[in-house]
């Protein structure tokens, strides 16, 4: 299993064609509390840049963006009665869909984890 | 992710962004700072839930510096003001604040604001992002034996919540006790031997204190309070989740100049004598909206579910489209989230249902009276 990230601060684990996105514990911590997800539904495909799922925080609500192309498999219901574990847990338990890769080629744009450290480092 | 649509956006100026007095202190207490206003300002330093939630149990300190203090004096200022303002002077009794609204030609509001009469004229506080607007239309509208004095060489700190006076009291020294304010009364006190003039008030709904002092003297003074146990600093975060629960407006979003305060239910901003003599600006729709009610009026909604609607999301009632939010968010002391809306007057009783839109998907609401969490104001023992 490899760990990509964006620079919009999405992480995706892939192993073979199956991914799994959230965001990172930067992004959590910019958003503040987190009080609803609002997650995608099963069966439905996305395009790398889609925004499939939104995060609302007390301040604001923001985008999800999918990392890659695909079909969304699952998401993470836990979280609807317990959206904080996004802040507490954002890069395991925090997790928000499982996506099947269409098109592994678009991995290749994205930053590893000393990559995106760098790129946290620099903001 | 998507840029995080903060509160400060709207607000945002090109220009250069300037610092407030208490700019280092809020660095130094992990303040996470964002431009509000044309400042920076603090957003949060612990997190918005867990401030919100202090200032609701215990007591929070603001600083609200940003805002525009203004001292307005000279000869005829009475009649002058009140050319300006929907303000009976004629009742406004020494120290205390009063809540008046700054209106245009047609009735529309260009601020909100508070009126004190000091001993040799008027304190007004008007809001951050229209101060600049704010002196412009005064000076244009006031005669030239009117002064206005921008106090922009004092520090604003809000001092909020049920253990603010315990807090407050501690720190303070005057010619009477703290315990002589009551909710809308002011005076003048000393902090550490700093002048400071305080009155109970806020923005929060909490009982608390507003409390203006030298802009040198701003970090002693917050620190001394700081160093209350019951006290935290508080963000700008909060601060806007804390009056949206109070069901307090919000300018630049609850009202502008395309709101009237008939509309918004701020009558209580438009005093008696006024609303029968008129003479202030937009008096003529001002009066007829007060006999003849509105098409529309500001209402609070409660969510079903958690998701939150935020200002701009419309309301409907079946196909129609009835309103539109101004102010919404997740209410972290009622654990749901919580809007305020324009709604036609036919569908603004509490009780009605309707729905919001919110990304395409429509959230069941409901017209509740506000507060959505009671004031609790120090009205006497």
């Amino acid at each position: 299993m490899t760990r990509y990230f964006t620079q919009d601060h999405e992480w995706i684990d892939v192993d073979g064609t199956s991914g799994v996105v959230g965001i990172t514990d930067y992004a959590q911590s910019q958003l503040g509390d987190i009080t609803y997800v609002d997650l995608p539904a099963a069966g439905t495909t996305v395009k790398k840049g889609d925004a499939p799922c939104v995060v609302d925080s007390v301040k604001a609500a923001s985008d999800v963006y999918s990392p890659v192309s695909g079909t969304i498999t699952a998401a993470n219901d836990a979280l609807g009665d317990a959206p904080e574990t996004v802040n507490t847990d954002p890069e395991t338990g925090g997790w928000l869909f499982r996506i099947d890769l269409s098109d592994a080629s678009e991995l290749d744009g994205l930053m590893d984890q000393a990559a995106y450290d760098a790129y946290v480092a620099e903001l | 992710m998507g840029e995080v649509h903060s509160i400060n956006d709207e607000e945002a100026v090109e220009l250069e962004v300037l610092t407030l007095p208490l700019d280092a202190w809020h660095r130094a207490h992990g303040g996470r700072m964002v431009e509000f206003a044309g400042y920076w300002m603090p957003v949060q330093y612990a997190g918005i839930i867990a401030e919100h939630l202090w200032t609701r149990e215990s007591a929070g300190l603001f600083d609200v510096s940003h805002m525009g203090q203004l001292f307005i004096s000279g000869e005829g200022v009475e009649a002058a003001l009140e050319a300006v303002l929907p303000i009976d002077l004629g009742t406004l009794k020494p120290f205390g604040p009063r809540y008046s609204l700054l209106l245009d030609e047609s009735g529309g509001v260009l601020d909100d604001l508070m009126v004190t009469r000091w001993n040799s004229g008027f304190y007004l506080v008007v809001n951050g992002a229209t101060k600049w607007d704010d002196i412009g239309h005064l000076r244009e509208s006031l005669p030239d034996e009117v002064t206005i004095n921008h106090l922009d060489d004092s520090a604003l700190l809000a001092l909020q919540g049920p253990k603010a006076f315990a807090a407050l009291e501690r720190v303070v020294t005057g010619e009477y006790p703290l315990s002589a304010l009551t909710f809308m009364k002011g005076g003048q006190f000393k902090i550490d031997g700093v002048d400071a003039w305080i009155s109970r008030s806020g923005y929060t709904g909490e009982d608390g204190f507003e409390i203006a002092i030298p802009a040198v003297d701003a970090e002693r003074v917050a620190d001394l309070i700081c160093a209350q146990p019951e006290v935290k600093p508080i963000g700008l975060g909060a601060r806007d989740s804390l009056r949206l629960e109070a069901g307090l407006p919000l300018y630049g979003h609850d009202l502008s100049p395309e709101t009237s305060p008939v509309e918004a239910g701020l009558l209580f901003g438009i005093n008696k004598r006024r609303r029968s003599e008129g003479g202030f600006p937009g008096a003529e729709r001002i009066l007829r909206e007060i006999a003849e009610g509105t098409a529309r009026k500001w209402v609070g909604l409660v969510l079903e579910g958690r998701q939150a609607a935020r200002e701009g999301a419309t309301v409907h009632l079946g196909a129609e489209q009835v309103g539109v939010v101004t102010s919404g968010g997740f209410s972290p002391s009622r654990e749901q989230p919580i809007a305020m809306a324009y709604v036609a007057s036919a569908h603004a009783a509490p009780g009605t249902k309707l729905e919001i839109e919110v990304r395409g998907k429509r959230l069941a609401a409901e017209v509740v009276s506000t507060p959505f969490v009671p004031h609790r104001y120090f009205r006497g023992a």
